[in-house]
């Protein structure tokens, strides 16, 4: 008993220190008055509440999840058929699961700069489609939603793609050789099947997208070119160019119990595999 | 006797490892058929070939009369009770036995569940429809293996080491019952096991395989009595070597002194010192060494085995009971 106590001190000092007292002063801060340089004044006030319900920053909020759930869901789509087929093939198992973590041998920020240097106007990709005269002017990919969501879909897809591999990895191929004996098709098989075996998988696969996604301030400052404001950029602004800290520290809690109320959600179908 | 399933030279190769090597096999209609052999004989790739999930090398399984060619598994008239069951964990009793009816055609609600409720009655699962496959016993999984592959009413029932996954005592109780279930439905079972007493005991007709050829197929009395060779012999049962010709144990008479008849038959008689005297309940498992220096086993009832370890026995047997197996077999 005391043997764990003391290796969990200073875990739990870190934990208080850097997690508990900043959400503390974050939570102070949202119920106080703006500064005009920044920083925050009395009186205690919770306007900045109220002023998060305005039509204007409810639209961020749906944006945000909206663009959050569609890049869950082609990161489930496409990670989906890769789990199975690295889960299934006999040989390479290793090898496929290093190439899913690869890209986080380099900086996120400098793989999102080698998106735009892709997708630009100059980019290679419009360079070579002129070139080429498929179109006469540049294709617009990037500053837009697509652009976001395809960099939070490249960003994320290996946290989707490692946990269905864990869950599909464990299948017993017997119960896919009972289905297709009964007479299912590979495609019941897989509906009525893996799916449903793999829910544990693909709701924990979910929260560890759908989170960083809904709070991403990197890709969509980027590649959405600060047009594409979701959450974790309304955030940022407020402490920055609008000096509007106590507004900042309103949303970025919203923001926290919006992530909880989720994970809540989710996650006690993944509690099964973690 | 018409047949429902027939193999025809069927071979399956892993590059040059031959796991089914020209097995050809029929298996007539209602019949208990056994497929049996030593582990990695190939017996369960010639399982996986009749289902579908494995193709042949060359050879074909031809299913009443029709050649199965390359027909993927779902589309073939066979039903197959793997070796831990594979009940769907995610459904329950009723629903894994309802699984291959809802993927037929025309499925119509009301009529699945009394089929389902009828082939539960017959596997006497009534009232644990609703239980998940982890909240039934091992005995009670197999049966609800056997109610999901037997609602189908395939044309032939495939069993893969059935037995294998339940404790001794079950075991022995679920032979019977499959007996039972078998004769009760008429449908063709093709029962695979490396266990040569449950073959012998529950088929009507046996085959015996070894590194993935067929060495003999028979009812069980002519497999044990007249085995055709030295593998099959041996598989099946312990064997002794005695004047050239084979004898089981239980065949084996011990004296002192031999009976008026087979005292003049040299042939059937010979002579042996006893090394060794196992009780085993209802028989003695004696041990004797022959004057060539081979040794011979006999099962003796224990009520007139009296016989001391060192004392000279003499060692007979009916003719009727020997078997001769050719040379080099």
């Amino acid at each position: 008993m005391r043997l764990r106590s003391i290796f969990l001190a200073p875990t739990a000092l870190v934990m208080f220190l850097l997690f508990f007292v900043p959400l503390l002063i974050a939570l102070a801060y949202s119920l106080l008055t703006r500064g005009p340089y920044g920083g925050v004044f009395r009186p205690w006030t919770i306007e900045n509440y109220q002023r998060a319900l305005d039509p204007l920053y409810l639209t961020i909020l749906w944006r945000s999840v909206w663009l959050a759930a569609v890049s869950t869901a082609l990161c489930l789509v496409l990670g989906f058929p890769l789990a199975l087929y690295i889960a299934r093939s006999a040989r390479h198992k290793t090898l496929l699961l290093n190439l899913v973590m690869l890209p986080f041998w380099t900086s996120f920020l400098i793989r999102t700069y080698a998106w735009m240097f892709l997708l630009r106007d100059t980019g290679l990709v419009n360079t070579l489609l002129e070139g080429l005269h498929i179109v006469r002017a540049p294709l617009p990919l990037l500053f837009n939603d697509g652009a976001v969501v395809l960099g939070l879909v490249y960003g994320f897809l290996p946290f989707m793609v490692l946990p269905l591999y864990a869950t599909l990895e464990k299948l017993d191929p017997a119960l896919l050789d009972a289905a297709f004996d009964l007479g299912a098709t590979p495609w019941v098989a897989l509906r009525r099947v893996v799916v449903p075996l793999s829910k544990p998988g693909i709701a924990a696969g979910c929260v560890l997208v759908f989170i960083p996604c809904l709070g991403a301030y990197l890709t969509p400052d980027l590649m959405g070119g600060g047009k594409t404001v979701m959450l974790g950029n309304l955030v940022q602004s407020q402490f920055t160019s609008a000096r509007d800290w106590p507004f900042g520290a309103a949303i970025s809690l919203l923001l926290m119990l919006l992530v909880l109320l989720v994970a809540r959600v989710l996650g006690k179908q993944s509690e099964k595999l973690l | 006797m018409e047949s429902i399933l027939e193999l025809r030279v069927l071979s399956k190769h892993y590059s040059t490892n031959r796991v089914v090597d020209d097995l050809a096999v029929a298996v007539r209609k209602g019949e208990f058929f056994s497929l049996v052999g030593p582990s990695g004989c190939g017996k369960t790739t010639t399982l996986r070939l009749i289902a579908g999930f494995e193709q042949p090398t060359s050879g074909e399984v031809l299913l009443d009369g029709e050649p199965m060619g390359d027909l993927p598994p779902h589309r073939r008239d066979v039903a197959t009770v793997f070796q831990n069951y594979a009940l769907f964990p995610h459904l329950t009793v009723e629903q894994n036995v309802a699984f291959g009816l809802e993927r037929r055609p025309h499925a119509n609600k009301r009529q699945i569940r009394a089929e389902v409720a009828d082939a539960l009655a017959l596997v006497q699962l009534t009232g644990k429809e609703a239980r998940f496959p982890n909240q039934i016993s091992g005995g009670e999984r197999q049966r609800v293996a056997l109610a999901r592959s037997l609602v189908l009413r395939p044309k032939v029932l495939l069993l893969d080491e059935p037995l294998s996954a339940l404790d001794a005592k079950l075991r022995k109780e679920m032979r019977y019952e499959l007996k039972k279930l078998q004769r009760a439905v008429g449908i063709a079972f093709l029962f695979i096991t490396h266990d040569q007493e449950e073959a012998l005991s529950l088929s009507d007709r046996v085959a015996v395989m070894n590194k993935g050829k067929l060495e003999q197929t028979g009812t069980p009395q002519e497999l044990y009595r007249q085995p055709q060779s030295r593998f099959v012999a041996e598989f099946l049962g312990e064997v002794n070597w005695l004047n050239g010709t084979c004898v089981r144990p239980e065949a084996v008479r011990v004296s002192r002194g031999l009976p008026a008849p087979a005292a003049h038959d040299a042939a059937h008689s010979t002579i042996g010192i006893v090394e060794n005297a196992t009780f085993l309940g209802n028989c003695v498992h004696l041990e004797a060494r022959l004057p060539d220096g081979s040794h011979c086993t006999a099962e003796v009832p224990q009520h007139d085995c009296d016989f001391a370890v060192g004392e000279t026995v003499n060692i007979w047997w009916h003719a009727a009971d020997e078997f001769r197996l050719s040379a080099g077999a």
